[in-house]
């Protein structure tokens, strides 16, 4: 008995023909943890079309700076200075303001400052490959970082990762919670990067691409590099014509 | 449906990776000097009204191995059947209560625990009311797609049989997988089983 019907469903539903299977068996870590039954399907209730909310009182002066957030007194992370930006939006392409989005990356050697990494590239004394920002009222949202390494992972006999930074995004619904990384434009270890392959369309490859932004680049400072975001959004209910799900 | 643009569709998702506590639980992997405290590891901020109760578990691979480097966040309403959040409309929730919490599972063990509230009967879009229930959201490394699912409660017999979403899986060895076994007063195991023959039910929503 389902009685919803699937057009009343508020929130988009997903395509999962455009985001990744469970399975890939060429990114061997899936083998053993993709759930084998096909996903039970049912339009958004109350419970996914709600979702935590964050002040910008949660944020530090330097959460979003990467460069001096873990870094010692008149010290700074190693590396190349690039500024990541973009904007946050709904697929309805409605800016989403007031937005939590956490990153997290290697330092310019490809080593991650956590308990599990074995990599053998020195670690930053000050980088911790930590930050957060929230969007502002027209779903901006900037971070200052080094550019990250690339680095080996077991995998394969020979696998690396691209550069990349994960991101961490919230909107103001459980359904839109999404977790990604961002690539680099030109990098050549993209398109040998089993994770990557694990979207089958360019189009979504190039989703995940930031592009070098020479116009927001600051002259003798850092390079930049753009990078929007899209979470799900919310279908408008008829004979409404204010905007909502913002 | 919908048509939306491929350049505003959802941006695809990718993997969390082994090392997703640097963004979101730094503190708990020794990163302590970026943020305060981690996000979510407090659900009650003040006193609150209804059952205090406590959901641990362990989510395990298709080997039987615990998971030990997965994150797991949580969404629910208050006792009350509130969410606290600005797209709540019925009400205002307990605002003691984040109805949020977010959980690093232990890194040797795979334990994860949340200190919580028995959460109330919420409403669906039309028909019965939903049986109370936790959302709950996994991400690792190996997890392509933050899987979702949720926890009901062993001990709401008479909401649960009412439950739309539960009568929509029917099969009542599916259902079993979504219960949060109570163990005593105020205690529920929660066990997640990505594969085999005790696989959770995930959804898509």
């Amino acid at each position: 008995m389902n009685p919803q019907s699937p057009k009343k469903g508020r929130y988009l539903e997903r395509d999962r023909s455009w985001h990744p299977e469970a399975l890939t068996p060429n990114y061997k870590s899936s083998i053993y943890r993709s759930p084998a039954s096909k996903l039970i399907s049912f339009p958004t209730t109350l419970s996914e079309e709600t979702g935590p909310i964050f002040g910008h009182d949660i944020l530090g002066p330097i959460d979003s700076n990467l460069i001096h957030n873990y870094a010692r007194q008149g010290q700074a992370a190693i590396g190349s200075r690039i500024i990541v930006y973009g904007r946050l939006l709904d697929e309805f392409e409605r800016p989403v303001p007031n937005a939590l989005i956490e990153v997290w990356q290697a330092n310019s050697g490809g080593r991650y400052r956590h308990k599990n990494e074995t990599y053998l590239a020195a670690l930053d004394p000050n980088f911790s490959g930590c930050g957060r920002t929230i969007t502002d009222e027209n779903g901006n949202y900037e971070f200052l970082t080094i550019m990250p390494g690339p680095y080996p992972w077991p995998n394969g006999p020979n696998d690396w990762r691209p550069a990349h930074i994960h991101f961490s995004v919230f909107g103001n619904a459980f359904a839109q919670r999404l977790i990604t990384q961002m690539y680099f434009e030109g990098d050549p270890l993209i398109q040998k990067c089993p994770i990557v392959a694990t979207l089958t369309s360019l189009t979504a490859i190039k989703r995940l691409t930031g592009l070098l932004d020479m116009e927001k680049t600051i002259p003798m400072d850092s390079l930049a590099y753009k990078f929007d975001i899209t979470i799900r959004g919310k279908r408008q209910t008829i004979f409404e014509n204010k905007p909502e799900g913002l | 449906m919908a048509i939306v643009n491929d350049e505003f569709k959802e941006s695809p998702s990718q993997t969390a990776g082994p090392y997703v506590h640097i963004g979101c639980t730094p503190n708990f992997t020794g990163i302590k000097k970026t943020y305060s405290s981690d996000l979510g590891s407090v659900m009650k901020t003040g006193p609150v009204k209804g059952d205090e109760i406590v959901i641990k578990g362990t989510i395990f691979d298709g080997a039987g191995a615990p998971l030990r480097d997965a994150m797991l966040e949580i969404w629910q309403a208050d006792s009350e059947g509130l969410y606290n959040s600005p797209q709540e409309a019925r009400g205002i929730a307990n605002p003691n209560f984040t109805g949020w919490g977010r959980c690093a599972v232990d890194l040797k063990t795979g334990l994860f625990r949340f200190n919580t509230l028995k959460p109330g009967p919420v409403p669906s879009p039309n028909g019965p009311l939903q049986a109370p229930h936790i959302s709950v959201w996994i991400v690792a490394r190996g997890i392509n797609v933050g899987l979702q699912t949720r926890a009901y409660f062993s001990d709401e017999e008479e909401h649960n049989s009412s439950d739309p979403i539960l009568n929509q899986i029917g099969d009542s060895k599916r259902i079993k997988t979504l219960l949060a076994i109570r163990q005593k007063k105020g205690i529920y195991s929660f066990n997640i089983h990505l594969q085999g023959s005790n696989e959770t039910v995930f959804f898509d929503i």
